[in-house]
């Protein structure tokens, strides 16, 4: 094979040259260039889309502006946010059982429960604390949850001055469960034993 | 007598100075407002009702920065060549006749600083000073993309000024006068008498000069944000800054008052509106299509600029000029 067929990159015999030097010859070729770039017109079509686009911005509702913190856009129900902890609709209680599948199955070991059997025998979950600053929102620990308990919500606004407002409380939680002074997993990415004492107001609040 | 020409005239300008310096902060912001809706977007809308005190937060910014000459530029020509941009755009307007005359205080009031009868040729020429602003503000900036502009603004003169000039020539010619009175008054007796209508080559000329000479988009050579940075004013910060914009918008209102005098009646009653009311309107519609196009057309290069200029508007420029000196003669 010679080193000319292999510099051929085209790839078919029908491969087609879309940039055609149709530059003008003659002057008279010019000439009509020139007169159709003058007066065909294409550039009041471009003000007629422009204005157009303005009349429908302004009156016919179409601004594609979100003013964000004012509104926002509705997100999908499937949007993986900050987690949720539920409670049973009827009596109150919480749904979770304790059993632990959601630590286990938390790709980034960012989940933390502690649970005991309470006097009637039943689990009880004692902690629950979800690391946000090591989460990656996969979901697998609302899929993996047997009773609906860990779910995905909405809430995905939550920037903040210090990784140790990132790893979940109980406020962020919707348990109402009055659990105590949180456990933190203890490893990348987790609060620093000290965190307590590095914890200052956000700077809008001084 | 003279002390109260004197006082009058001290006056007018304070007025011209002020209303102006004001509406170019204004159109600003009208601008930005334009150009945001036709690209589905809401323009500045916090900073106080609609947004109408971002001018404001603007000039206070402006005002409060730092006046930053950078080393190796040529200092005294670059911090002259702003107040030449800024102040030419507003003695251009000095032969200006922006309203019909009106009584105020039983005292009859000229709203033109000074009636010369070489109006045009004044205005012309003073807008046509006020690209060595550009010019001079690019080349001391020590700047490879001031220098650019810079450049760009010689070529941008260059090819202009003599449409300009010569496709005012032949309404001029019609009219047989210089002064934009009375051009404005041979416009005189409704729409039909424009000179729009039988001069809309020099028309189409005239504003397409105007383009160039105000750097609007599709002559915006000078400072093609893509291409230059910011062109001769990339060095430039501050008021200093502020002041080549105050004067670029100041020219927009010459321009457009020029355009709305020469060719559509000037302060001519219009039907049932008043002459003030008309030309003002004329004035906001014109600015409207100069921001108008901004949004919608590309730039051109500066060789095409030439091109255009030299190649097709000013042998078309000289045709318009026979051909009113042969309809005219016979």
């Amino acid at each position: 094979m010679e080193l000319k067929k292999f510099k051929n990159r085209n790839i078919s015999e029908d491969y087609i040259v879309v940039q055609e030097d149709n530059y003008p010859k003659t002057n008279w070729d010019m000439f009509k260039q020139v007169l159709s770039r003058s007066i065909k017109g294409e550039l009041f079509v471009g003000m007629r889309i422009t204005f157009g686009i303005m009349y429908r911005a302004l009156f016919k509702d179409e601004m594609a502006t979100v003013q964000y913190p004012k509104e926002k856009l509705p997100i999908g129900p499937r949007y993986r946010a900050v987690h949720k902890l539920l409670r049973l609709l009827e009596s109150g209680e919480e749904r979770c059982i304790g059993c632990g599948l959601c630590e286990k199955i938390c790709i980034s070991n960012c989940i933390r429960m502690e649970t005991r059997i309470d006097e009637n025998s039943r689990k009880e979950v004692m902690q629950y604390t979800i690391n946000m600053g090591r989460c990656i929102f996969c979901g697998y620990c609302a899929e993996v949850c047997p009773e609906l308990a860990i779910v995905h919500g909405g809430r995905y606004e939550n920037s903040s001055e210090q990784r140790a407002h990132f790893s979940l409380k109980e406020d962020i939680l919707s348990s109402a469960n009055g659990l105590g002074t949180q456990l933190e997993f203890d490893g990348y990415g987790s609060v620093s034993p000290d965190a307590d004492k590095k914890i200052k107001k956000t700077p809008l609040s001084y | 007598m003279e002390t109260s020409i004197i006082i009058e005239t001290i006056v007018k300008v304070v007025v011209v100075l002020a209303v102006f310096s004001a509406l170019a902060g204004f159109t600003t912001y009208i601008e930005r407002k334009i150009l945001a809706f036709m690209q589905r977007r809401l323009g500045p809308t916090n900073v106080g009702p609609y947004g109408l005190l971002q001018i404001v937060a603007d000039g206070i910014k402006l005002f409060c920065k730092e006046d930053i000459i950078p080393a190796n530029v040529n200092k005294k020509i670059f911090m002259v060549a702003p107040l030449i941009t800024a102040s030419t755009a507003f003695i251009a307007m000095s032969a200006v006749p922006f309203f019909p005359e009106f009584e105020m205080f039983g005292y009859t009031v000229r709203p033109i600083i000074s009636d010369i009868n070489v109006g045009v040729l004044f205005v012309l020429s003073v807008g046509a000073v006020g690209l060595y602003g550009p010019l001079l503000g690019g080349m001391s900036s020590a700047n490879k993309w001031a220098l650019l502009g810079g450049a760009r603004t010689a070529i941008q003169l260059l090819s202009y000024e003599v449409v300009s000039g010569l496709s005012l020539l032949a309404p001029l010619m019609m009219v047989g006068s210089l002064s934009l009175i009375d051009i404005n008054n041979y416009q005189a007796g409704g729409v039909s008498n424009w000179i729009i209508w039988s001069q809309p080559l020099a028309f189409l000329l005239f504003v397409m000069a105007g383009f160039a000479e105000t750097n609007r988009t599709p002559f915006d050579l000078l400072e093609h944000e893509a291409e230059l940075v910011a062109g001769y004013a990339t060095e430039y910060s501050g008021m200093r800054w502020g002041m080549f914009f105050i004067g670029e918008y100041a020219n927009l209102f010459t321009i457009s008052f020029l355009i709305a005098l020469i060719f559509l009646g000037g302060f001519e009653p219009l039907w049932f509106i008043p002459g003030g009311l008309a030309i003002v309107l004329k004035v906001m519609f014109l600015i409207f299509v100069f921001l108008w196009t901004r949004a919608s057309w590309p730039h051109i290069r500066p060789d095409q600029l030439m091109w255009l200029c030299w190649k097709i508007l000013m042998p078309l420029a000289i045709l318009n000029v026979l051909v009113t000196g042969f309809v005219m003669m016979f």
